[in-house]
């Protein structure tokens, strides 16, 4: 398919025709920060903003889910097993990262032998939208990840902003019939894939940060007992909101609430920066302090997962960086590593 | 599609006290839906998470042997939530399963070849659905000889006490039972498992070593069994480690980039050597 273009001001409208046939989640404004929620209207979309602070991966697997929910005192377990809605949805917006931590999370939830259908359910029935960035941020590091301002990886429609209109390259089937079934694009001519050059080549100049992750990962291959962990952890609060708002974190909680006599398991996100995530019933915890759970950080992005499925759980997307409230730099992290 | 969270609904035919502390106890479990018992296929190893609905849900060994099909067996330890949950239900109460999961140990490496079992305190039950598949008289002939060392700090706190009268008259079954302290009417060995290992000094001839026990147990167990020249391929041993979804996903019970839940528990000592040590 030829590169298509859609105006701007058309924008609006193909999203609300959107709308009538799919859930629509698109970047918003809600107190104070850019969230991906579900929109009612085109008219809601803000699109001059870098990136959400907290990363969409909760449209998928959100923060609190509900497993099942339970009847006590009744026959046997008493449990409903959940239906899951069969509405396509689109995500509009999502920047390249993000739609790339998508397909590391493929790994985990869509695996071979156990797949989460509360995720796939959901991410077989989902168009994403990307939008590349022209003006990435400071702490982007995308490039260094096997990423990019424009990368199409986990995308199935790819939008670069040229001004006045969007230059769309469709890149999978599922967007390609999309592109086709909707009277807003059309073909882009010369003119705006020239102006789509400059616009992308000038993107990559500005990514300014560079960290060496192959080169890491053989460093980590044999850091398990360095005095490098000794230290690192030190100036950690362990308040875990860089595992809250990383695309690729995924480790979760599983819990049971009851109130009389109505029951439900619900699954919430966790992370390996808590003492409690580790701790057995005996008292034994295998990650006590903060030394181990910044190293179990560390290696399971950079090592253990590219071990496990070739691909680093990091996409360079910096809002670990961002929010960190004690300044601890992943960049520089790895950078310190590169140099042990 | 399956759905991996769901669990099947098991009825609690009978609970057993095991020790005499009264901590451990023995839950044998049938499928509500009889219809159901043919999907849980397990071999000795796997563990299942058992849920008691409104209190939470936990990963145990399985203690019985897929060759006496009909009920499924866990020996619990009272010491956290769930187990205090577990052990405050009664005959007839209804509790979740969902499994079988992990790895199991493995048969057919063990087949033709000595099998030496050494167990410790309540961690006998994996070790028990192992001996009872070995023992199985269609499969008895499978295996060479077979070993177990199994021990205790105190007589009473021997889990599985009239099954081991049965497999003591056993002409095919080298077993020795040992205890820290002993009581009036004991009359097995006195001493710490690894101590008895020495002095019964099983062969590593064509030999396998299956160990599990606490922690400090295992300690001195393995250089007694490297002494005695049982390769680090040949010791097998299993962990526990905390785990919620027990499918790979939920990213806690972690060895390096093993996933004890899926790889495991089930390793060699030479597996676990290349690991780090953090468990």
């Amino acid at each position: 398919m030829k590169e298509m273009k859609i105006a701007k001001s058309e924008l609006a409208r193909f999203l609300d025709s959107l709308i009538s046939e799919y859930k629509v989640f698109a970047p918003v404004k809600q107190g104070g920060f850019i969230a991906f929620q579900e929109i009612h209207s085109g008219s809601e979309v803000l699109l001059d903003y870098v990136n959400s602070k907290k990363p969409p991966k909760e449209i998928f697997f959100p923060q609190s889910e509900v497993l099942f929910n339970y009847r006590l005192g009744g026959e046997g377990l008493g449990i409903e097993e959940p239906t899951f809605e069969d509405k396509p949805m689109v995500i509009f917006g999502i920047r390249p990262c993000d739609a790339r931590s998508l397909v590391i999370f493929d790994n985990i939830f869509n695996s071979q032998e156990y797949k989460d259908v509360y995720y796939t359910a959901k991410r077989e029935r989902t168009l994403v939208m990307a939008i590349g960035c022209n003006q990435p941020s400071s702490t982007c590091f995308c490039t260094s990840l096997g990423g990019g301002p424009f990368s199409t990886d986990g995308s199935d429609l790819l939008l670069i902003d040229i001004d006045q209109e969007y230059v769309v390259q469709a890149v999978t089937d599922r967007g390609k019939q999309l592109v086709k079934k909707h009277s807003q694009f059309r073909e882009a001519g010369r003119r705006s894939l020239s102006l789509m050059r400059k616009v992308t080549q000038r993107a990559s100049t500005l990514i300014k940060s560079k960290v060496e992750t192959g080169e890491t990962k053989k460093k980590l291959d044999g850091m398990f007992e360095d005095p490098f962990w000794d230290w690192l952890h030190e100036k950690c609060l362990g308040c875990a909101v860089c595992t809250y708002l990383c695309p690729t974190c995924h480790c979760f909680d599983i819990a049971d609430e009851t109130l009389d006599q109505m029951g439900r398991r619900v699954r919430i996100w966790d992370t390996c920066s808590f003492p409690l995530f580790t701790l057995e019933a005996s008292g034994v915890n295998p990650r006590p302090t903060g030394k181990e759970r910044m190293r179990q950080r560390v290696m399971h992005k950079f090592k253990y997962f590219v071990d496990n499925h070739n691909v680093a759980a990091c996409v360079g997307c910096g809002r670990c960086i961002k929010d960190c409230p004690v300044n601890l730099d992943i960049r520089t992290v790895l950078n310190s590593i590169l140099n042990r | 599609m399956k759905n991996p969270y769901i669990p099947l609904a098991m009825t609690a035919e009978k609970i057993v006290i095991e020790t005499d502390d009264k901590n451990i106890k023995t839950f044998s479990l049938s499928f509500l839906n009889k219809a159901e018992e043919s999907s849980f296929n397990y071999l000795p190893g796997q563990f299942a998470q058992l849920s008691v609905l409104g209190e939470g849900e936990a990963p145990f060994g399985i203690a019985s042997s897929p060759t006496q099909p009909g009920a499924l067996e866990f020996t619990v330890n009272k010491v956290g939530v769930l187990t205090t949950a577990l052990h405050n239900l009664e005959e007839g109460a209804i509790i979740g399963i969902r499994g079988p999961l992990g790895n199991c140990f493995p048969l057919e490496l063990f087949k033709g070849k000595n099998i030496v079992i050494v167990g410790g305190g309540f961690a006998f039950t994996t070790l028990r659905s192992l001996l009872k598949y070995i023992l199985y008289h269609e499969n008895r002939s499978q295996f060479s000889n077979v070993t177990v060392i199994y021990g205790a700090r105190r007589p009473g706190l021997l889990l599985y006490k009239d099954e081991f009268k049965q497999w003591e008259a056993r002409p095919d079954l080298g077993l020795y039972l040992t205890v820290d302290q002993a009581d009036e009417g004991w009359r097995g060995k006195v001493g710490v498992v690894p101590n008895v290992i020495k002095e019964v000094a099983p062969s590593p001839e064509n030999a396998y070593a299956v160990v599990c026990g606490p922690p400090i147990m295992i300690k001195f167990t393995l250089p007694v069994l490297r002494q005695l020249g049982f390769p680090p391929q040949r010791i097998i041993l299993s962990l526990e480690m905390k785990m919620k979804c027990g499918i790979g996903k939920c990213g806690r019970c972690n060895i390096g980039n093993k996933y004890v839940c899926q790889a495991g528990p089930v390793f060699t000592l030479a597996q676990l050597n290349e690991l780090s040590s953090e468990y």
